[in-house]
């Protein structure tokens, strides 16, 4: 026994050794070679690849027809294109489709089909493909369609080159639903292992770790630059600053003010929008939101400006309705200022309403989102200066999803609503009594004409006009207390170039390059 | 033989109890995975649908046994998020996981067990005073923040380690631990403090004993008593404690992890917690039931070995 407690010991004391070794080993490996100063973004120009952080995983269906977070899309907007795809500039151009054809009364759409192009998997687009993406996302056999607006969609013709989409009433929006991703029939892994006909296709993906694309060779357009591209998940704040620092990844959309004054002259920082509609999102039928006045006092409460210099370091659009400045077509200026900033009128309407002496409230916030619980910490102070008490609750996603969301059990809530494609419909119409997604319960009598009107015209200056007015509807009636686009942040290693902003939610990465 | 059967059995009831746990803490709280895997196109219609496909509307007991009888026959079921075979995900990672584990288990025992000695033998003094403030200090401090403090150090300044970029286990096995190893010490310090102080005190407890007064009255060396008696009855309830140290080392890592980004099972085990992906959740938290089980039976044995009479306890 005693030998036996003596080996432990010994044990005991060589393990220490080894492991001190192992620390000492790497000292000299580190002063050795000098690429270890850089983490390998060295060896990554060498052989044209990059490491692009992201702080959620994609893990959900990869199908792009069948994948809803943000996030995802984003990323796999590089591996998949439509009939048609978006431009930076905020145009549609032709992807798949060669060229097309639009007629006057706005309810027939020709496509003619570009000549060579391939999926990932090798095999040709061919026209049962086109048909069969866009029969996907309009079959309405399960309910509502996966895209709602394609229940226009009256008759599909086609022929090996031509593809004719007939409409039952015009919709002067429709071109941009055909950014829907064309994929190959008859493919059963699109959930797992995905095939498009981007500028990347997809190599793999780790649980929780990375998610890998490379360039496809075979792209019908403009190649991509580089030829590897690495998405790797870093959830955490600290760890996504560091892992820049050491030279782990060469690139993080989205970051905060404060992570990006941390990082030194190894980095650019490009500054463009999220094109997110950032508000105090008030339940319109909850106490005591269910009145007007007391949502106009809000509006009046609340500080935007402050709000991103206390929050954002002074970075960030501030907003007056359901729309985003990038989408200057539809932008309404004047009414970010419709509420100028007045205690005092804020507490005059709130004894008008009822309140003078204000009421308490609850902000339910995702906790995964820190830009939101930044805004609702200054929005609680804002509020209290006019008698409101307001509480933050923080709720994991799923417990957002499901209780505010879906269930529409809340009173209020601070987060961004993103468009799903450039139309001003993707942001207008949620708020229309019936729709599903009207997380708000906004019931307007008004508004709902003003987006049948707009649904119904063919005229595309009139179009826009009925949706400036349904956006000033929103204000007017002070549905939510609307606060800014946020800005976005992305860092970029010096050495790299070519990153382009779009006006919608995407990381459009074939344009990256090294510089030298 | 009898005891080991009793002991896998014990083992067997206990992973048993921790996923009906497990299982029923998801039917508490809220948010379905039919919700979150919709997000923000979530209608009734469709979450009632998709319940229906994930097999979510059946009741709890059917469910629960319908996961225990896959989980008896090797089939831990699909990933709701990932649509994958809950093997294939978590599989690359036990490895990742165990070894940190392992490592900061080893840091602990190597460092404290030495450290504990010699702080035993020097009770007063202004030494002792300081000694035992650095201990209350570092027991106090979170491995999340002793994680990014060592990246700091170790990564950003001194290049040790690539903080972000974790080596592959099987390609580069060196490279790996080496980047674990910065992990492990993040997780091992608050733990190193307290078996340390766990062990002087129990030391300094068993050298007032009769059984030390005879000894020494007996000619025998202070050093020479320390090493061939108390030591031994010291280290039971230190054994004892590391064992329940390993639950703490698993708790810590999923922190960890995330500070060093690491690809292991915690990191999988939260993002599924949110995602409410049970068939996952139910898989990592019956692995890492089964490690901490495993550590507290492998302590049995070893508290056996060192003091004859548990053993006899343990059989009778």
């Amino acid at each position: 026994m005693k030998k036996k407690l003596l080996a432990l010991l010994l044990l005991t004391g060589l393990l220490s050794a080894a492991l001190t070794g192992c620390g000492g080993g790497s000292e000299e490996q580190a002063s050795g070679d000098g690429q270890t100063a850089d983490g390998s973004a060295g060896a990554r120009a060498q052989t044209n690849e990059i490491v692009v952080g992201i702080a959620q995983d994609l893990d959900e269906s990869l199908d792009p027809h069948l994948a809803v977070a943000a996030g995802t899309k984003e990323v796999m907007f590089n591996v998949f294109e439509g009939l048609v795809k978006p431009t930076p500039d905020g145009d549609l151009i032709p992807a798949v489709a060669d060229h097309y054809e639009i007629s006057e009364d706005q309810t027939t759409y020709t496509f003619t089909l570009r000549e060579g192009v391939t999926f990932h998997n090798g095999d040709p687009v061919e026209m049962q493909d086109v048909v069969y993406s866009i029969e996907r996302c309009a079959d309405d056999s399960e309910g509502t369609p996966l895209i709602p607006a394609l229940s226009a969609i009256s008759s599909i013709n086609s022929d090996a080159a031509t593809l004719t989409i007939t409409l039952d009433q015009p919709d002067s929006e429709f071109l941009s639903y055909l950014t829907l991703a064309i994929l190959p029939e008859d493919y059963p892994d699109q959930a797992t292992a995905p095939v498009g006909t981007g500028p990347f296709r997809f190599v793999s993906r780790t649980a929780q770790d990375s998610i890998v694309l490379e360039r496809f060779d075979d792209y019908w357009g403009t190649p991509a630059q580089l030829d590897k591209v690495t998405f790797r998940i870093i959830e955490n704040a600290d760890s996504l600053v560091m892992s820049l620092q050491s030279g782990a990844i060469d690139m993080f959309a989205h970051l905060t003010t404060t992570q990006a004054s941390q990082l030194g002259d190894d980095f650019q920082i490009l500054e463009g929008t999220m094109n997110l509609v950032q508000a105090l999102y008030l339940n319109n039928t909850a106490e005591p939101f269910n009145n007007e006045k007391v949502r106009q006092a809000l509006c009046c409460a609340v500080d935007k400006q402050q709000i991103i210099d206390l929050a954002f370091d002074g970075y960030g659009s501030p907003i007056g309705s359901s729309m985003y400045p990038a989408f200057q077509k539809y932008f309404v200026e004047d009414l970010t200022d419709y509420y100028s900033y007045d205690p005092e009128r804020a507490r005059e309407l709130l004894a008008e309403a009822g309140y003078p002496d204000g009421f308490s409230m609850t902000i339910t916030v995702p906790s995964n989102y820190q830009p939101h619980i930044d805004t609702a910490t200054v929005l609680v102070e804002q509020l209290r200066a006019v008698g409101i008490t307001a509480e933050i609750q923080l709720v994991d996603w799923g417990a957002w999803v499901s209780d505010v969301y879906t269930n529409r059990q809340f009173q209020s809530t601070v987060i961004g609503v993103d468009a799903s494609n450039m139309t001003a419909r993707a942001l207008l119409e949620r708020f229309t009594s019936t729709a599903d997604d009207n997380f708000i319960n906004y019931q307007n009598a008004d508004y709902d004409a003003l987006f049948q009107q707009a649904q119904a015209t063919a005229d595309d200056a009139e179009q826009t006009e009925l949706y400036k007015q349904m956006e000033r509807n929103l204000t007017e009636h002070a549905a939510n207390v609307y606060i800014q686009d946020l800005a976005d942040l992305v860092a970029l290693r010096s050495g790299l170039d070519g990153y382009q902003f779009y006006p919608i939610y995407v990381m459009d990465l074939s344009t990256v390059h090294y510089t030298a | 033989m009898k005891y080991a059967a009793r002991r896998i059995v014990m083992l067997l009831v206990t992973m048993v109890i921790v996923s009906l746990l497990a299982f029923a803490a998801f039917d508490l709280i809220s948010g379905s995975p039919a919700e979150i895997m919709l997000g923000t196109q979530a209608t009734p219609e469709r979450v009632a649908e998709l319940e229906a496909q994930l097999g979510l509307d059946r009741p709890f007991p059917v469910r629960y046994a319908a996961w225990l009888a896959g989980f008896f026959t090797g089939d831990l079921g699909t990933s709701y998020s990932y649509s994958q075979p809950v093997w294939e995900l978590v599989a690359p990672k036990v490895g990742v996981t165990l070894c940190l584990s392992l490592l900061s288990f080893a840091l602990i025992a190597v460092v404290s067990i030495p450290l504990g000695l010699w702080a035993s033998r020097r009770s007063g003094g202004p030494l002792d005073a300081a000694g035992t403030v650095i201990d209350q200090f570092l027991m106090a401090v979170p491995p999340f923040f002793t994680g990014i403090l060592l990246s700091w150090v170790f990564s950003i300044t001194l290049h040790w380690f690539v903080h972000g970029q974790f080596p592959d286990l099987a390609a580069e096995p060196a490279g790996a631990l080496q980047y674990l190893f910065f992990a492990a010490v993040a997780i091992a310090i608050p733990r190193i403090a307290m078996t340390v102080r766990m062990l002087r005190s129990t030391i300094q407890g068993e050298m007032r004993k009769d059984y030390v007064r005879t000894a020494i009255s007996r000619g025998n060396d202070r050093a020479g008593v320390l090493r061939h008696h108390v030591l031994r009855n010291a280290l039971v309830p230190v054994v004892t404690f590391l064992a329940q140290t390993m639950a703490e080392i698993v708790a810590a890592g999923v922190v960890v992890e995330q500070v060093f980004a690491i690809p292991g099972l915690g990191r999988l085990l939260v993002a599924s917690i949110s995602n409410r992906d049970y068939p996952v959740v139910q898989a990592i938290v019956v692995i890492l039931a089964f490690w901490v089980v495993l550590a507290g039976a492998a302590a049995d044995i070893a508290n056996q070995r060192i003091d004859p009479r548990l053993r006899l306890g343990g059989a009778s």
